[in-house]
């Protein structure tokens, strides 16, 4: 055939009904953009809230290790917001107090390798 | 016009605990001679650090509160820049922060006390209501039995 690469064939995974705003990586799709954002999900994903914002803790210390660590990946790595679900001006401040920690080496700047 | 630091650093492990409170008190002589004063001091003890530090696996922690200008600390940054059993350290602002932490506090207790007022009321209502509703059911019942 002439025009075989606009034909969508069944091993495309942008078969089923897309969102305008296109498919986010990774299967975090949560937030506001429910049905219609993540490709292919009808429902979004069982909405997380801010961990800080219902414990109503304030202050996100560099010191505290253990609350910090719950927000690191295993290598090191800060983790998203999309997937721990916290707000965004928590996250500001508890990405400041992750780097405060890792220069103090409280935590690691790369682990695991 | 005081304002309120964090200074936490790393001492190299292998030190006395004397050499300790010396090199420490000869901090807090820097600050209190330069017109600041110590609020409190913290020795965290021996942890193990998450990276190599100048060869060092673990270190002693020691944390100061202080109150003092921006150029004193500036002098004490310098000592411990120059100091050698101090391997890292990081000064952090804090005066800011507790004054955002007291402002949250400070609504969070006007908050509360709204809603102490309230539940005083609202027993009042509710005890009346049940016993008005028991009566009625009974006559209703009685007027059901006799024309049955």
């Amino acid at each position: 055939m002439a025009d075989e690469a606009t034909t969508s064939t069944p091993a495309r995974p942008e078969g089923r009904s897309d969102g305008p705003s296109g498919r986010p990586p990774g299967p975090g799709g949560r937030g506001p953009g429910g049905p219609g954002g993540p490709g292919g999900r009808k429902f979004f994903r069982r909405k997380k809230v801010c961990k800080f914002c219902t414990e109503k803790i304030d202050a996100i210390s560099y010191r505290d290790v253990r609350l910090l660590q719950g927000f690191v990946a295993e290598r090191g790595k800060i983790v998203p917001r999309r997937l721990t679900g916290v707000c965004t001006t928590h996250q500001r401040r508890l990405t400041k107090a992750i780097k405060q920690a890792r220069n103090i080496a409280l935590l690691p700047f790369a682990a695991r390798f | 016009m005081q304002r309120v630091y964090e200074v936490m650093f790393i001492v190299r492990p292998d030190v006395a605990d004397e050499d300790l409170d010396k090199l420490i008190a000869g901090l807090d002589q820097t600050v209190t001679s330069g017109g600041g004063s110590v609020r409190s001091t913290e020795k965290l003890g021996k942890r193990k650090l998450a990276y190599l530090v100048r060869k060092f696996n673990d270190g002693n922690y020691v944390l100061l509160t202080i109150e003092a200008g921006g150029s004193l600390i500036a002098e004490l940054e310098r000592r411990l820049r120059v100091s050698e059993p101090v391997i890292k350290f990081i000064t952090v602002r804090m005066d800011e922060e507790d004054k955002r932490l007291a402002k949250v506090r400070a609504i969070r207790a006007t908050k509360k006390k709204l809603s102490a007022v309230q539940p005083v009321a609202e027993p009042a209502p509710v005890a009346p209501a049940p016993p008005a509703e028991a009566p009625a059911p009974a006559s209703t019942e009685t007027t059901t039995q006799a024309s049955a």
